[in-house]
């Protein structure tokens, strides 16, 4: 497994500029959105914890048909089945290479691009906990969405269109707790829910994920 | 031995539904017409909500509707996974667009019930929003039905994403709730009580029973149209095999 990881942690860097573009992709919208709204500091500090919750989000669902599309093309899907790992291992150790290399990036640069957006000072660090949270929660729902359109030959509109309802609850959870957190009040209820979903679909999604693929690779 | 497993063979399948077809459509035209004339025609005026009130006797039974097609189509997936049977998949299939459908329906009547009695066509509020995120699941559903061209994996794939929805609109609504307190009222019709006559906080008789008579006549129209589209999708696939048959002769 961690053979796996490190592989596909190392195609992500070298290969394919994969590594940055959700990163590029989470400034460019940090940056629009002030173009898009108006330069208002207060209505900006308002609004900054939700803006970086959903540049995260989309960062992460354009980078999604990465985690599986290129395995599956070169045919190394299909060996990786045959492996003595569990198909449910695989996937969450995709799930966690797309983690690592497109969720912790984010994680680590919101507080930054919060300065943007005039975040208020409280909120820097629960924008970054509900992120650090959240994040795996997107990432192993995101596993399961390309597990779901990896045989497909145009899956990424299909896919964004599976994924995003799934994406709800996790927004919702971690933007409350980024917003409570920025205005100082109590976090919390959110953040035990959010953390709940991200626990709970680290357990129990791989099992739905490595039935889809199975289905898929049949 | 009668089982209702008999009806996973499509033949079987398709006699009971042509033989059952035209009586469940007439009761749910019979049901429709009679609780819908009665509702808007045969109810006194709410005394505040004046006319509009009758928009309930299609919002309420559209909205449990669209609820219960997604229930059955979980059901259907289910039954689909664990016994395999295709009519169950198709059904499930077939059902989606009826739910959809339903579900714009309870949010058109909402938006127009609430203009005149919130002042506005939409509102963030839990149960609109829940609704809301209901429809994208049905449109994901439909898409991804459509999208493969493998009938069984289409079935698969379809299904399990039917079992991890189903999970993730419990959790929307729950968490669409904590997100925002709503204008919406609560269950007002099926509260405990409402059958015994307690008058108290809930929707009086008068509207009441006429409204029990359209759910009663949508819940049969949602079944007729489900018999009637599996139906359509069973002889569209037997038509296609026989197409492939001919061109291998």
């Amino acid at each position: 497994m961690i053979a796996l990881l490190v592989r596909d942690l190392r195609l992500a860097v070298r290969a394919g500029g994969g590594f940055g573009l959700g990163l590029a992709f989470f400034l460019i919208v940090t940056v629009l959105v002030p173009f898009g709204v108006g330069p208002d500091t207060g209505l900006l500090a308002r609004i900054a914890p939700g803006v970086l919750w959903i540049g995260a989000l989309l960062a992460c669902l354009l980078s999604l048909d990465r985690i599986l599309a290129l395995d599956w093309e070169d045919g190394s899907l299909d060996l990786l089945a045959t492996a003595p790992l569990p198909m449910e291992g695989i996937v969450t150790v995709k799930a966690l290479a797309h983690w690592i290399t497109t969720g912790l990036p984010l994680v680590v640069a919101a507080p930054v691009l919060g300065v943007l957006l005039n975040l208020p000072l409280g909120g820097y660090s629960w924008v970054f906990v509900s992120l650090a949270l959240g994040t795996p929660a997107l990432s192993v729902i995101g596993t399961f969405g390309a597990a779901l359109t990896v045989g497909l030959k145009r899956g990424g509109l299909l896919l964004s269109l599976l994924v995003l309802p799934l994406y709800v609850p996790t927004l919702i959870f971690g933007a409350e707790v980024a917003r409570r957190g920025a205005e100082g009040l109590d976090v919390q209820v959110p953040l035990l829910m959010l953390a709940g979903i991200s626990f709970g679909a680290l357990a129990l999604l791989p099992f739905a994920s490595a039935a889809v693929l199975r289905i898929n690779l049949r | 031995m009668a089982s209702i497993w008999e009806y996973a063979n499509p033949v079987k399948f398709i006699r009971t539904a042509d033989r059952l077809l035209p009586w469940l459509s007439g009761l749910a035209l019979v049901l429709m017409a009679v609780g819908l004339f009665w509702g808007f025609f045969l109810t006194p005026e709410d005394y505040r909500q004046g006319a509009t009130v009758k928009i309930i006797y299609l919002h309420v039974p559209a909205a449990l509707m669209a609820i219960n097609a997604w229930l059955m189509m979980l059901i259907a997936s289910l039954i689909w996974i664990v016994r395999r049977h295709h009519v169950s998949a198709l059904a499930a299939r077939a059902a989606a667009p009826v739910g959809a459908l339903m579900t714009v329906i309870a949010l058109a009547t909402g938006a127009i019930w609430g203009q005149p009695m919130w002042g506005t066509w939409w509102a963030w509020d839990p149960r609109l929003t829940s609704f809301l995120i209901l429809f994208l699941f049905y449109l994901g559903y439909m898409a991804l039905w459509s999208a493969i061209e493998n009938d069984d994996t289409a079935a698969d794939l379809t299904s399990i994403l039917c079992l991890v929805g189903s999970v993730f609109a419990v959790l929307s609504r729950y968490a669409v709730n904590f997100w925002n307190q709503g204008l919406h009222q609560g269950a007002s019709v099926m509260r405990a009580g409402a059958i015994a006559g307690d008058t108290e906080e809930r929707v009086s008789n008068v509207y009441a029973v006429p409204l029990f008579v359209c759910m009663a006549g949508f819940a049969v129209l949602f079944v007729a149209l489900v018999f009637l589209r599996t139906q359509t999708e069973i002889r569209a696939r037997r038509t296609r095999a026989l197409l492939a048959r001919e061109r291998m002769a």
